[in-house]
């Protein structure tokens, strides 16, 4: 299951006996775990390593005798110290551990047969390792309402329930959501929400996979299978670019659910709920099951060897400077070398983007020297934070930037244009004004800081962040896209306002999409080739591929633009649907509907793909293809097939193989791992990750691409406007529950997004007498929309707020998309009561 | 009605206790066996590791219920680490004990001085003054106290003139009695839900409040301080024993004729002498005779006719397989039900469980079960021997002992070892190994007999299996 044996370096050794043996353990470590290693599995409950041990359930009780006489004592409490000797199956261990089983089935209802647990659970399974034959318990138990929804997802049994501690110190110590707390005293105590407030953490799935008992149950995995109709495989979670390990269960060829794995360097055994639950889209009743082509308006099934005609046929008709291809951070590692070489060597086209617009240029993701996790969140550290919102965005990266901040000291310097996640924790919170973010990291490192401050922040918070960042050994910055209503060149800026200050600082590069940085690694980006290399610099690719673009080619931005003005013959959406993903939603639209053929590569019909494609490829999606998969901090890792794509659709590698073949060139490729083997060969950088190597036991974390990257040069600052005065500037920013086309087909995530409403600051919002729930009329440059406002403190002066992808694309509802024009520094605009 | 000391000089903490307007500033200046407010004066002429010397010299014993030394105590704290919090237990609960009220309503300031000389001694800026939720005539007095202390400038900054500040905070609980612990009350002063911590590691003297070093005292304990500043430590010691010097308060209840209060010489007054003494308890209920009694609060296993001679020394009744606790003795008739008395304590303890560990929440719940169920006609001959092993899974023997023989007393879990993380549970084994081993066929009688109400009546009981039935 999720547990793996802990790997500690033992630095400070301590001997004590463990039944008789000598063991040597690491100085202050706790006694549970020592004994663990020396083979002496001591039951638990209560006790898990990724939290602070509370000694609740008893059951770890060995006896002890450091010099003063044996005594009981809970070793996940204890610190082993020198000589201590150890007692873990004696008659009176024995006596106290059946005795405490015995109280925790007291009241237990029992009702195993209909358990979601029965089969995988600790309390049954130490029950019968160690517990009574019968009970000695004839008194009525104790009776709750059986299962209370305490989220929209998770259930709740108290009666079940063996207060053990563990969901609600998650909720407090991990996730920072202390929104369940243990109500009542003695026998009565429970396990409860606040009146009103339910459970809505994004990381309640977390509570479920600990829970020790059948207590906490999860919507989506509810009597949908028994643990050992299960089979599983390790992989990663897609979800987003963090890259968290899980283990996939499915039964009967469904996958029914993801547990997170101890990865280490990475998600500690977490996951965000939309992640965990993301499963649910591949298992949808609207997956492609076969390729679809457009005929008298209307998309209709059609054969795999006519949809793959018409897609070859398109692409060999056209001049390759006519046709583009977007996306592909969806994709494997493997279909995504696939995809770079056909779009870049066969048909010859350098109009490739991975990103929509919405992300970094490829050369702060790859060319700045890199910083790990691990390394961002070491102790005593200090890190620049310019990326998004983590808890939005890259949920399980903000739980260990919480872990950090909270535990082991490190500072952070969040610098945003509105309060995030962070802000709860971050030793200094400061919020630019859109647009001028770099010239406010710039003052954080020097020079005079005016009395009336810098780009809206005010002097003095200026002066304490940059007390905070002045003794910074090792700065750690994370970088990312903040604002999608201004262009990326803002925060190209920041970086190079960084470098200028500390040329020794290393980044992390914060991108949302699952494999962004395996898309940009593999050369799915203007002027770039596979492993870093450049049209300019193309290394050994020029041999093993052959002919290559003439000329770096345009971006998303630019490709729409050709696109709307008729220049593009063929478009290639790659898992993309620029209508939802590309932040100007009116140039994805003209685009569209400009472009010649659209081709369409992906597991469903998207949006975009509804409006506009010819040929949809029905893709194969998480799950049900093999290969690997690169996080944001250049981690390799592989994913599992687990089960069967839905009808005869195919994995993206071999659609790009096959159009290729088809195209008259044979790639020499078979299978995914012949794909990979090219990458390896072809790549400095991934020269360490080779199939085998991610196969060894050494790396069952995955293998971490060489992170010293050094071509960043910076570019000249982008001019921004200054800010008229009867203006906001705008910020657009994701949340984790958006309508993207996974999860609106998740049932259980897509409830949970947000209503769309401008969100203004308090001052703001009075002086255009509105409050939450106003109507308000938001005019910019290009269109006037309306929307509802809210009113949050955290938003300040002269900013307003909208959030990315809330709104259906067609609807007329509150979509920035509509305001927001590509290229632009900043989106200004007038907000009025309406 | 007998209360306080039976003597004028045996009046140390209690000295004000029928004084009118004794809890006011002026009361407690000008009345009582020494000056109110001139001790801290002399304190603070006196190097704060003098002052500990003075109350490790007299060994002022805690009064809350382990009596530790409290200038032992004191030097457990890490040197040179800041800043310490004083953390005074006003959280009374235990069934029987109301000493600490009565002094908390009658002479706040004297609290309040012994609040400021332990202060300066241990180097304390901040003291948290914890008051059971209950008791709102106390904290209406002791808040009207520190608000007269605060004028008067003896309680804020720069005392008496000196460079020596303390604050003094009230803070009312909201009545549970595990927040007495003293680790439960800590959490529940940082806002938590009061439930103990796990000691080691978790010592107030070394991580206590803010997982600062904290001392925890009772209020008698510290009450103490003011007299002793004033009269020196060979007068502290002129009463008592060697080991227990000086006075203690007695909470007397139950089957005496003239319950109270009481302030007695620690370690030289008897039992029976406190039953008694016209000038304390007046005699057993008149026309009854005494079946057992609890020495010291309801954590304590019983004590029977045999051990009334015995004197009211923690060490000579820790010997005798009891303790002396927090000092509250309820006397029982033979009119008492024993098993009836036994449920009592037991349903205090079960009610009480913070729920924190498994063996306390379910264990004493499931005792309580059975003991209603014995009590209801329901009970099993097999239930005695489940109620003492379900006793020895919380608190497991065998136990150091140092029963009475002539008293025909067997072992009893003192003190106890246990399976929870605070002494909570283990404190419901006191009664049920007692009352078991002494009154057994009491027990007996109500399994066999099922006297207490007619079977027809009862709740549905579980069916009995044949050889569990066996009697009748
Ligand atoms: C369950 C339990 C309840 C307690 N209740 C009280 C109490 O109400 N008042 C008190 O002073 N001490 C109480 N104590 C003892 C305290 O933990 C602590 O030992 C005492 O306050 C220390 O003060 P002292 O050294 O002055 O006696 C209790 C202990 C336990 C285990
Ligand atoms: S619900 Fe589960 S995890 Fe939470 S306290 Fe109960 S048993 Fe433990
Ligand atoms: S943080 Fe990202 S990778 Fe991790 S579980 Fe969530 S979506 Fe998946
Ligand atoms: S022994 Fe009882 S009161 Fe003490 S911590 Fe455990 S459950 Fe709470
Ligand atoms: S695992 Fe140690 S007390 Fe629960």
């Amino acid at each position: 299951m999720s547990e793996r044996p802990r790997k500690i370096e033992i630095t400070d050794p301590v001997e004590i006996t463990v039944d008789g043996q000598t063991v040597t353990a690491q100085s202050g470590e706790l006694l549970i775990e020592a004994c663990e290693r020396a083979g002496a599995y001591v039951p638990r409950f209560c006790y898990h390593p990724r939290m602070e041990p509370v000694g609740m359930c008893r059951m770890c009780l060995v006896e002890v005798d450091t010099g003063r006489g044996p005594a009981l004592q809970p070793s996940c409490m204890l610190p082993v110290t020198p000589g201590m000797a150890v007692d873990t199956t004696g008659e009176k261990v024995a006596k106290a551990q059946d005795g405490v089983l015995e109280f925790l089935l007291a009241n237990h209802p029992l009702d195993c047969p209909v358990c979601d647990k029965g089969g995988e659970c600790p309390l049954q399974d130490q029950t019968v390792a160690y517990g009574p034959g019968e009970s000695r318990f004839v008194e009525e138990k104790r009776h709750y309402t059986k299962p209370i929804p305490i989220s929209e997802t998770v259930y709740l049994d108290r009666e079940r329930c063996i207060l053990c501690d563990r969901c609600t110190r998650f909720a407090k110590e991990v996730a920072g959501d202390p929104l369940i707390h243990f109500a009542e005293r003695g026998a009565q105590t429970e396990v409860a929400t606040f009146p009103g407030e339910p459970f809505s953490s994004y990381f309640s799935g977390n509570t479920v996979q600990i829970c020790p008992v059948g207590a906490l149950t999860a919507k989506p995995y509810r009597f949908k299978a028994r643990p050992w109709d299960l089979e599983e495989s390790e992989s990663t979670c897609t979800g987003c670019s963090v890259g968290c390990r899980v283990t996939v269960q499915s039964s009967r060829n469904e996958v029914l659910r993801f547990q997170g794995v101890d990865s280490d360097p990475v998600n500690w055994s977490w996951l965000c709920d939309k992640g965990r639950f993301g499963f649910e889209a591949g298992n949808s009743e609207d997956r492609l099951g076969e390729p679809l082509l457009r005929d008298g308006g209307e998309l209709r099934p059609a054969r795999w060897s006519d949809a793959l005609t018409a897609a070859a046929s398109a692409l060999k008709g056209a001049d390759a400077d006519r046709v583009a291809v977007l996306g592909g951070a969806r994709l494997t590692n493997e279909g995504q070398l696939a995809w770079a070489r056909l779009a870049k060597s066969v048909v010859g086209t350098d109009h490739v983007d991975a990103q929509l617009g919405d992300g970094l240029p490829a050369e702060v993701v790859l060319d700045l020297p890199g910083a790990t996790i691990d390394e961002v969140c070491a102790p005593g550290g200090t890190v620049l934070y310019l990326g998004p919102d983590p808890k939005e965005e890259l949920p399980v990266l903000h739980l260990r930037l919480r872990h950090a901040a909270v535990n082991d000291r490190v500072k952070i310097v969040s610098v945003s244009p509105v309060a995030t996640g962070l802000s709860e924790f971050a030793a200094a919170d400061v919020h630019p004004r859109p647009g001028e973010t770099a010239v406010l990291v710039a003052a954080l490192f020097g020079g005079d800081v005016p009395s009336d401050g810098v780009a809206g922040v005010p002097a003095e918070q200026v002066l304490a962040a940059r007390e905070l960042l002045s003794g910074a050994q090792d700065l750690k910055v994370v970088v990312g896209r903040q604002n999608l209503a201004e262009s990326a060149a803002v925060m190209v800026d920041a970086v190079a306002a960084v470098r200028a200050a500390v040329p020794t600082a290393t980044f992390l590069p914060a991108l949302r999409r699952a494999n962004v940085r395996g898309a940009l690694e593999a050369g799915l980006a203007p002027g770039r080739l596979p492993g870093r290399a450049t049209l300019e610099a193309p290394g050994s690719w020029k041999d093993a591929w052959g002919s290559l673009p003439k000329s770096v080619g345009r971006d998303a931005e630019g490709i729409l633009t050709a696109a709307a003005a008729g220049r593009i013959d063929v478009l290639v959406l790659l898992g993309a649907d620029p209508l939802s993903d590309f932040p100007d939603r009116d140039l994805a639209a003209k685009a569209l509907d400009a472009a010649g053929t659209v081709i369409s590569v992906d597991p469903f019909v998207n949006a975009s793909a509804a409006r506009a494609a010819d040929v949809v490829l029905a893709a194969a999606a998480f799950g049900e293809v093999a290969g690997t998969t690169t996080s944001l901090e250049g981690r390799v890792t592989t994913l599992a097939q687990q089960v069967t794509p839905p009808g005869t659709a195919r994995a993206d590698w071999l659609l790009a193989v096959e159009l290729a073949d088809r195209l008259g060139t044979d790639t020499k490729v078979a299978t995914a791992e012949d794909l990979w083997a090219q990458m390896v060969e072809g790549s400095a950088a991934h020269a360490g990750a080779s199939t085998e190597a991610l196969a060894d036991e050494a790396n069952v974390d995955g293998v971490l691409l060489a992170l010293d990257g050094s071509g960043f040069t910076a570019p000249a600052a982008t001019q921004v406007p200054p800010q008229n005065s009867y203006s906001l500037r705008l910020v657009v920013n994701r949340s984790l529950y958006d309508h993207g086309t996974l999860l609106s087909h998740c049932p259980s995530s897509a409830p949970l997004s947000r209503e769309a409403t401008l969100v203004l600051g308090p001052a703001d919002a009075e002086s255009i007498a509105v409050t939450t729930g106003s109507p308000v009329k938001v005019t910019a440059q290009r269109a006037t929309i309306t929307a509802v406002a809210t009113v949050v403190d955290s938003v300040p002066r002269g900013t307003a707020v909208l959030h990315h992808n809330l709104a259906d694309a067609d609807a007329d509802g509150v979509d920035p998309g509509r305001i927001v024009i590509a290229g632009e520094p900043v989106t200004e605009i007038r907000v009025e009561a309406g | 009605m007998p209360e306080g000391a039976a003597t004028p000089e045996l009046a140390r903490v209690t000295s004000r206790w029928a004084v009118d307007g004794s809890h006011t500033i002026d009361g407690y200046r000008s009345s009582g066996s020494y000056a109110g407010y001139e001790s801290i004066k002399a304190a603070l002429d006196m190097t704060p590791d003098q002052v500990s010397g003075l109350v490790k010299d007299a060994t002022v014993l805690g009064r809350g219920g382990a009596g530790f030394p409290a200038g032992v105590k004191w030097g457990f704290c890490p040197p040179g680490v800041w800043p310490r919090y004083l953390v005074v237990n006003g959280d009374e609960s235990e069934p029987g004990t109301y000493k600490d009220r009565i002094l908390m309503e009658r002479d706040p300031h004297q609290l309040i001085e012994g609040c400021l000389i332990a202060a300066y001694a241990i180097g304390v800026a901040q003291v948290f003054l914890y008051v059971r939720g209950e008791m709102a005539h106390a904290q209406e007095r002791i808040a009207a106290a520190l608000n007269e202390a605060y004028a008067a400038g003896l309680v804020g900054k720069n005392i008496l003139g000196t460079d020596f500040s303390v604050d003094i905070v009230l803070h009312w609980g909201a009545g549970a009695y595990i927040v007495g612990e003293e680790t439960a009350l800590i959490e529940s002063l940082e806002g938590n839900r009061g439930m103990p911590r796990l000691k080691p590691p978790f010592f107030p003297a070394a991580k206590g409040l803010y997982m600062a070093p904290t001392i925890v005292n009772n209020v008698e304990t510290l009450a103490n301080l003011p007299w002793l500043v004033a009269h020196g430590v060979d007068e502290y010691r002129s009463v008592g024993t060697e080991a227990s010097p000086g006075t203690r308060l007695i909470a007397l209840s139950g089957h005496v004729n003239t319950p109270g209060v009481f302030e007695v010489p620690q370690g030289t007054t008897t039992f029976r002498e406190l039953f008694e003494s016209e000038q304390y308890g007046g005699g057993i209920r008149d026309g009854h005779h005494l079946k057992m009694f609890i020495p010291g609060g309801a954590s304590a296993p019983w004590f029977f006719p045999e051990q009334v001679d015995l004197p009211l020394e923690g060490r000579v009744i820790g010997g005798e397989g009891s303790m002396l606790g927090s000092g509250a003795i309820v006397v029982m008739d033979e009119t008492t039900d024993a098993v009836k008395a036994c449920l009592r304590v037991v349903r205090f303890f079960a009610r009480e469980s913070c729920g924190k560990c498994a063996p306390c929440r379910e264990g004493t719940t499931w005792e309580e079960k059975i003991l209603q169920r014995i009590l209801d006609g329901h009970g099993r001959p097999s239930d005695l021997d489940l109620l003492l092993d379900v006793a020895d899974n919380i608190s497991p023997g065998p136990y150091p002992t140092a029963a009475h023989p002539d008293a025909g007393l067997e072992a009893v879990p003192f003190p106890p070892r246990q399976t929870t993380i605070c002494p909570l549970g283990p404190s419901s084994v006191a009664p049920i190994t007692s009352a078991i081993r002494r009154f057994r066929p009491e027990f007996e009688a109500k399994i066999t007999k099922r006297d207490s109400i007619p079977v027809s009546a009862a709740p549905a009981a579980p069916a009995p299996t044949p050889t569990a039935q066996g009697h009748h």
